[in-house]
C-alpha cells in the first residue's frame, strides 16, 4: 500500500485545482461551512464505495455498456446518501437541495472510476476514491472557511467577530456582503489556483 | 403566458446556470478554448436540454410525485416514488444524448462531425441534471413552463460559454502570471462576468 494514492490528490493532483474536476458543485454550497462539511463527507463515501464496488466488478462489466453501469452504482449510493441526509440532517438537505442529486454527475466520480478503479485492485481503488474525496472536501472547506468568515463573520453558524467591531455598535467593520454572492465563490478558487500553482509549480 | 416568458427571460439572465448555480462547469471551462467548438457545444446543450426536461417532467408529474400514479388504478394513489427520481433522470439523460448521437450520425453526417464529439459529453454535464432537478423542486406547473424553462437555461449557458471563449481568445495576448494562466484566469473571468449578470437580478415581466 502506497500512502502516495491517498495524499497526492489532497495536494499535487488535487482534483478541484490541477484537475479541474469536480467544479459544479463544489462552488455552490460554499456559502457556509457546515454545508460544505456535509457535502465532503458525502462526496468522498460515493466516491470511495464506488470505485470499491466497481473495481471488484471491473472484470465482468461489458465494456460498451460500463458508462450506464457506472451511473446506476453511483446514482445508488447518492439515493441512499439524499435519504439519510432528509432523515437525520433535514436542515442541510434543504441547504443543499439539487447539489446532493447532483454528486452522480461530479466528474470526479466518473473521472476516478474511469481512470483507476477500473484497471487497479479493490484496496488500492477504494483509498484512491478516499483519497480525491478529501482532496475534494479540503478545497471546500478553504472556500466555505473564507466565505463564510468574511461574508457573514461567523464560522459553522457561530459568530467569531466581535459585536463591537460592527459599525451599527459604533466599531469600524462590516460583513463583505459580496463574499455570500456565487460570484465570489469564483474569484475565490481562481486565487486559491494561484496560490497552489506558485507553490507547486507543474512541470 | 405571462409566466411562461417570465421563467424565460429569468432562467437566461438572472438564475443564469453557469453564474448563479455553477452547473456544468467542468465542459465549460475545458471546451472554451476558441469560439468556434464553444459555440457547437452551447447548441448541443440547448438541444439535449430541450428534449430530456420535457420528458423528465411527465415522467416526474405521471410516475414519481406522489399520488400520481392514481391514473393506473386509485389502490396506487398512495405510494411515493420520489426517492427514484435521481436514477430515472440520470437513465432518461444517458440514453436520450446516445439515441441522440445515433440518429443525428445516420441522417446529417455532417452536422454529426460538428456535434459528434460533444454529445458524450454532455451525458455527464451538471447542467443537464440540474435542469431537470431544478424542475422537480421548482414544481413548474405545465409542459410550456418547462419548455420555456429548459429553452432559457439551455441559452443562458451557450450565452455565457460564447462569452467567456471569446475573452479567453483574447487573452491569449495578454501578460497574464505564470501560475494563474489558464484556469486560474477562467475562474477569476467567469466571477466577473457573474458579477456583471447580478445586474440583471431583479428584472420581472
Amino acid at each position: 500500500m502506497k500512502w502516495t494514492l491517498l495524499t497526492d490528490p489532497i495536494s499535487k493532483n488535487n482534483p478541484i485545482t490541477v484537475l479541474v474536476l469536480g467544479v459544479c458543485s463544489a462552488l455552490a454550497v460554499t456559502v457556509k461551512l457546515e454545508p460544505a462539511l456535509v457535502m465532503s463527507l458525502a462526496v468522498t463515501v460515493v466516491t470511495a464505495c464506488s470505485s470499491l464496488i466497481l473495481s471488484l466488478l471491473r472484470d465482468t462489466i461489458p465494456p460498451r455498456i460500463r458508462i450506464i453501469v457506472q451511473l446506476v452504482v453511483v446514482a445508488t449510493f447518492v439515493i441512499a446518501i439524499d435519504q439519510l441526509l432528509r432523515a437525520f440532517a433535514y436542515d442541510v438537505s434543504k441547504q443543499l437541495s439539487v447539489f446532493v442529486g447532483l454528486i452522480i454527475t461530479n466528474c470526479i466520480i466518473m473521472g476516478r472510476i474511469e481512470a483507476f478503479a477500473l484497471g487497479h485492485k479493490p484496496w488500492p481503488s477504494f483509498v484512491d476514491g478516499l483519497g480525491n474525496g478529501l482532496g475534494y472536501g479540503m478545497i471546500l472547506v478553504v472556500v466555505a472557511f473564507i466565505r463564510e468568515l468574511f461574508g457573514s463573520g461567523a464560522l459553522l453558524g457561530y459568530p467569531v467577530i466581535p459585536e463591537s467591531w460592527y459599525i451599527a455598535n459604533g466599531g469600524f467593520y462590516a460583513n463583505n456582503g459580496l463574499m455570500i454572492l456565487p460570484p465570489m465563490a469564483l474569484i475565490v478558487v481562481g486565487l486559491i489556483i494561484w496560490i497552489q500553482r506558485t507553490i507547486i509549480r507543474p512541470s | 403566458m405571462e409566466n411562461t416568458i417570465n421563467i424565460f427571460i429569468k432562467s437566461i439572465f438572472v438564475d443564469n446556470m453557469i453564474f448563479a448555480f455553477f452547473l456544468g462547469m467542468c465542459s465549460y471551462i475545458a471546451v472554451s478554448k476558441n469560439v468556434k467548438t464553444a459555440v457547437g457545444l452551447g447548441v448541443a446543450v440547448i438541444v439535449v436540454q430541450l428534449i430530456t426536461l420535457p420528458v423528465n417532467y411527465l415522467l416526474n408529474a405521471y410516475l414519481l410525485t406522489p399520488g400520481s400514479l392514481a391514473w393506473i388504478s386509485p389502490e396506487l394513489a398512495g405510494v411515493d416514488l420520489r426517492f427514484l427520481s435521481f436514477i430515472i433522470f440520470i437513465a432518461v439523460i444517458a440514453s436520450v444524448v446516445q439515441i441522440l448521437e445515433m440518429v443525428i450520425e445516420k441522417y446529417t453526417p455532417t452536422l454529426y462531425n460538428q456535434l459528434g464529439i460533444f454529445l458524450p459529453l454532455i451525458a455527464v454535464n451538471c447542467a443537464i441534471m440540474g435542469g431537470s432537478l431544478f424542475m422537480q423542486e421548482r414544481e413548474y406547473a405545465t409542459i410550456s413552463e418547462t419548455l420555456a424553462f429548459a429553452a432559457g437555461s439551455g441559452i443562458g449557458w451557450c450565452l455565457a460559454i460564447i462569452g467567456i471563449a471569446a475573452i479567453r481568445e483574447k487573452m491569449a495576448y495578454s501578460n497574464v502570471p505564470e501560475p494563474l494562466r489558464g484556469v486560474g484566469i477562467t475562474f477569476i473571468l467567469t466571477g466577473l462576468m457573474g458579477i456583471a449578470f447580478m445586474s440583471f437580478m431583479g428584472i420581472k415581466l
